[in-house]
């Protein structure tokens, strides 16, 4: 759909100015211009600005003993060689590859459920499985903290209740599989809504016509129902490689629980974070912020050509 | 007549600088700063008694509770000065306010609380006043030395200190003798309690540690390492000297026998701990007493205080942790007046109004007064627990040093010792090699010269 839109547009801005119109052009040009204004205004204000002032801060470097100087490239120089960074990028990659599919199947599977008509109660299972997104990120990731809990939490009457020694999963090395675990509770409902939308505006006569020809259940989800609603799955996709990259607000507040595991370079915005606030080296910050963006970018564009093209 | 003469410079001396120490410092024959200082301070003191008389308005940025009390009662006998009194978070969120300020340059305070091991950080920044300036220099010897030796470093006095924290074994006695347990005295002792008790009941524990900057800083403090040293920009960094690796054997020990709890520190887990009977001690600051009774309000009647744990039987020598000083900022534009509201509540009356809300003072008169060292604490079971603390206040190692950008280390000691705690993956030496090197690489990031 998007890239329909922006071919469309491209094409249109780039097609030659009729002659002899050059004056009535310009002027509407600057009608149009004064049509935009406001909203490039406010583009300006809130979203170019403090790009480019990003952008700026990274060609310096303040120091504690020496005051501020232009040096250039050298931070982005430094990023490409910093270990914690890369440590970081690799790090949601990984989460990425394998915590990405994993919430995607579950909402794919439950979307399908709901919309095969033959769910008792689905509009409570709707409700309830989107029921975590409407909980704060932030209270989320405290709850399951204490539910991980060895001591109060859950983790905990398991281990009562059954004499095993389960540890707790965020101070061990399961702590990525543990924060995937929130994540997914989070945003499986969500994504699962995006699905089930895109499924309902899929016609039920091809349905029909795919059961006159002797089509089952599955060969309509393969043949019909997945390829129908490829938009939503590469825009939830999409949406889910932004979120892993910029996996934050988890880490965060579980660091407090598990300070030995979740170093504070944990996720590069992690990283960008602490380096700005407890380090005070808001350049170096801003460098790691811009190669974070630039990387988010080149991914989610890759997926969207490899996910559109076939549509095509 | 000449006698005379002089007999009158010096009485209209004594009137004009009344509220000064100087005078008396100089009458002693003390050796430092001599008669220019104290003229210096004499002028010092009218001028801010000029200031009190003109009154005006301050800001002070501090968490510190019982500063409330204190403000109310200065700005009753100043009645034309006004504090405005503002808590804009604890430490590490207060210093990230301050240095957005200052980044910024507008919205600065005329005062800040700032602990003492994040002084020197703000002091090489140029970003705290010189008291000596206004008569602080003759302060020396008001204050414990500990306190004092963190605000008087790099030829300026940056602050003047609030509270301090000298440290002591705070102990559950009823387990110690539930089980049979002599309280330690060394830290071989310690061990040895900290494996009697974990046998005899598995869920106890001797204390409870995650790893924690403040407390391996403390600890090395008192085992007699100096693992920084730092000299206008020039910094070392080295946590091999004999000190650091005495406590990382030390301590190495507790940790592979699994003789900690995992308790994260300042939690509902980590009080409950203490009330419950599974952390048997702390050995923490002097402050640490008022947060006791109201975090662990079952425990009472059964914890005591003792000394800090020695490395050698018969020695006493402790550390400080944590603590924190009042300092004036330069970009104050009213720094008599701040000053005089800063030795108002550091030295003056202030210190009685701060006593009597918990604090732990700071100053020599009051850590020896009868007053204070004969109190006794219901909560632990009517000891007169200031008696050991007031003694780990002179007991305290002398000339430690702090980073002249700690707050920042401190940041990054999970990300480096932490990893110790976590099973074989790395040694407490090794670790504290890691937060070396990683501390250094920040140093000389920031235009330090450190290690070189």
């Amino acid at each position: 759909m998007t890239t329909t839109s922006i071919t469309t547009g491209r094409g249109l801005a780039g097609q030659p100015p009729p002659r002899g119109v050059r004056t009535r052009r310009t002027r509407r040009s600057w009608t149009g211009w004064k049509f935009v204004g406001p909203f490039m205004a406010v583009f300006t204000l809130v979203f170019l600005a403090p790009i480019a002032y990003s952008v700026y801060l990274s060609l310096f470097r303040t120091q504690l003993v020496g005051g501020t100087t232009f040096v250039g490239l050298d931070n982005y120089v430094a990023a490409f060689q910093d270990p914690q960074f890369w440590s970081g990028v690799a790090r949601v990659g990984l989460f990425l590859l394998i915590q990405v599919p994993i919430m995607l199947g579950i909402a794919l599977l439950v979307a399908l459920a709901i919309d095969s008509g033959r769910l008792y109660g689905k509009n409570f299972f709707r409700i309830s499985i989107f029921m975590p997104y409407a909980v704060p990120g932030v209270v989320a990731a405290l709850m399951w903290g204490f539910m991980y809990g060895t001591r109060f939490g859950l983790i905990g009457n398991i281990n009562d209740a059954f004499g095993t020694s389960i540890p707790d999963p965020i101070t061990s090395s399961f702590v990525l599989a543990a924060i995937g675990n929130i994540v997914t509770w989070e945003f499986v409902g969500y994504n699962m809504l995006i699905f089930f939308a895109a499924l309902r505006v899929v016609p039920h006569s091809l349905y029909e016509a795919a059961e006159i020809d002797g089509a089952g259940q599955w060969r309509i989800i393969t043949a019909i129902k997945i390829p129908a609603i490829r938009g939503a799955l590469v825009i939830a996709t999409i949406f889910s490689i932004i979120g892993s990259f910029q996996l934050f607000n988890e880490p965060s507040i579980l660091q407090s629980l598990s300070p030995n595991y979740i170093t504070t370079y944990f996720t590069p915005n992690l990283y960008a974070y602490s380096l700005s606030f407890s380090g005070q080296q808001y350049n170096y910050a801003a460098t790691v912020a811009i190669i974070m963006g630039l990387l988010t970018m080149l991914v989610a564009y890759v997926v969207q050509l490899r996910g559109m093209r076939k549509e095509a | 007549m000449k006698i005379r003469h002089r007999r009158t410079l010096v009485r209209s001396a004594a009137l004009a600088g009344a509220l000064s120490l100087a005078l008396a410092a100089c009458s002693s024959g003390s050796d430092d700063g001599g008669g220019g200082s104290a003229v210096s301070s004499a002028d010092a003191a009218s001028d801010i008694q000029a200031a009190l008389d003109k009154g005006g308005e301050i800001t002070v940025w501090a968490w510190e509770p019982t500063l409330t009390d204190v403000v109310t009662d200065f700005e009753k006998k100043y009645p034309k000065v006004k504090v405005d009194l503002a808590n804009v978070g604890t430490g590490q969120d207060q210093y990230t306010a301050l240095q957005n300020a200052l980044a910024a340059g507008d919205g600065i305070p005329d005062v800040a609380q700032i602990e003492y091991f994040a002084q020197s950080q703000f002091a090489i920044g140029k970003s705290l006043a010189d008291l000596k300036q206004m008569g602080a220099g003759d302060l020396d010897g008001t204050f414990s030395p500990g306190p004092w030796n963190a605000v008087d470093q790099g030829g300026i006095v940056s602050g003047l200190p609030m509270d301090s924290g000298p440290m002591a074994m705070f102990y559950n006695a009823d387990l110690f003798a539930k089980y049979d347990i002599d309280v330690p005295k060394t830290w071989d002792q310690y061990y040895e309690a900290a494996k009697k008790l974990h046998a005899a009941d598995p869920k106890a524990y001797i204390t409870s540690d995650n790893g924690d900057a403040g407390t391996s800083t403390s600890f090395i403090w008192q085992a007699g390492g100096h693992p920084y040293s730092v000299d206008g920009t020039d910094v070392k960094i080295d946590f091999s000297d004999e000190g650091s690796t005495k406590y990382a054997t030390q301590w190495q020990k507790m940790i592979d026998e699994k003789l900690l709890s995992p308790v994260n520190g300042w939690t509902d887990e980590w009080f409950q701990g203490m009330s419950n009977g599974t952390i048997a001690t702390l050995v923490t600051g002097a402050w640490m007493p008022a947060n006791l009774e109201s975090g662990a309000p079952d425990g009472k009647g059964k914890w005591r205080v003792a000394p800090m744990p020695q490395y050698s039987e018969g020695e006493s020598v402790t550390a400080e942790s944590g603590g924190s000083a009042l300092s004036v900022m330069e970009a104050s534009k009213n720094k008599e007046l701040a000053y005089a509201f800063l030795k108002y509540a550091t030295v003056d009356e202030g210190v009685q109004t701060r006593l009597d809300g918990g604090a732990f003072p700071a100053t020599t008169k009051d850590l020896d007064s009868k007053e204070f060292l004969d109190k006794e604490f219901p909560y632990f079971g009517g000891q007169k627990i200031n008696e050991v603390l007031s003694q780990a206040a002179k007991d305290v190692a002398p000339d430690w040093q702090y980073l002249p950008y700690q707050v920042y280390a401190n940041s990054i000691y999970k990300d480096t010792v932490g990893k110790a705690y976590i099973d074989g993956s790395t040694s407490l030496a090794d670790g504290l090699k890691a937060w070396q090197d990683a501390s250094a690489k920040y140093g000389n990031e920031q235009g330090f010269s450190v290690n070189k």
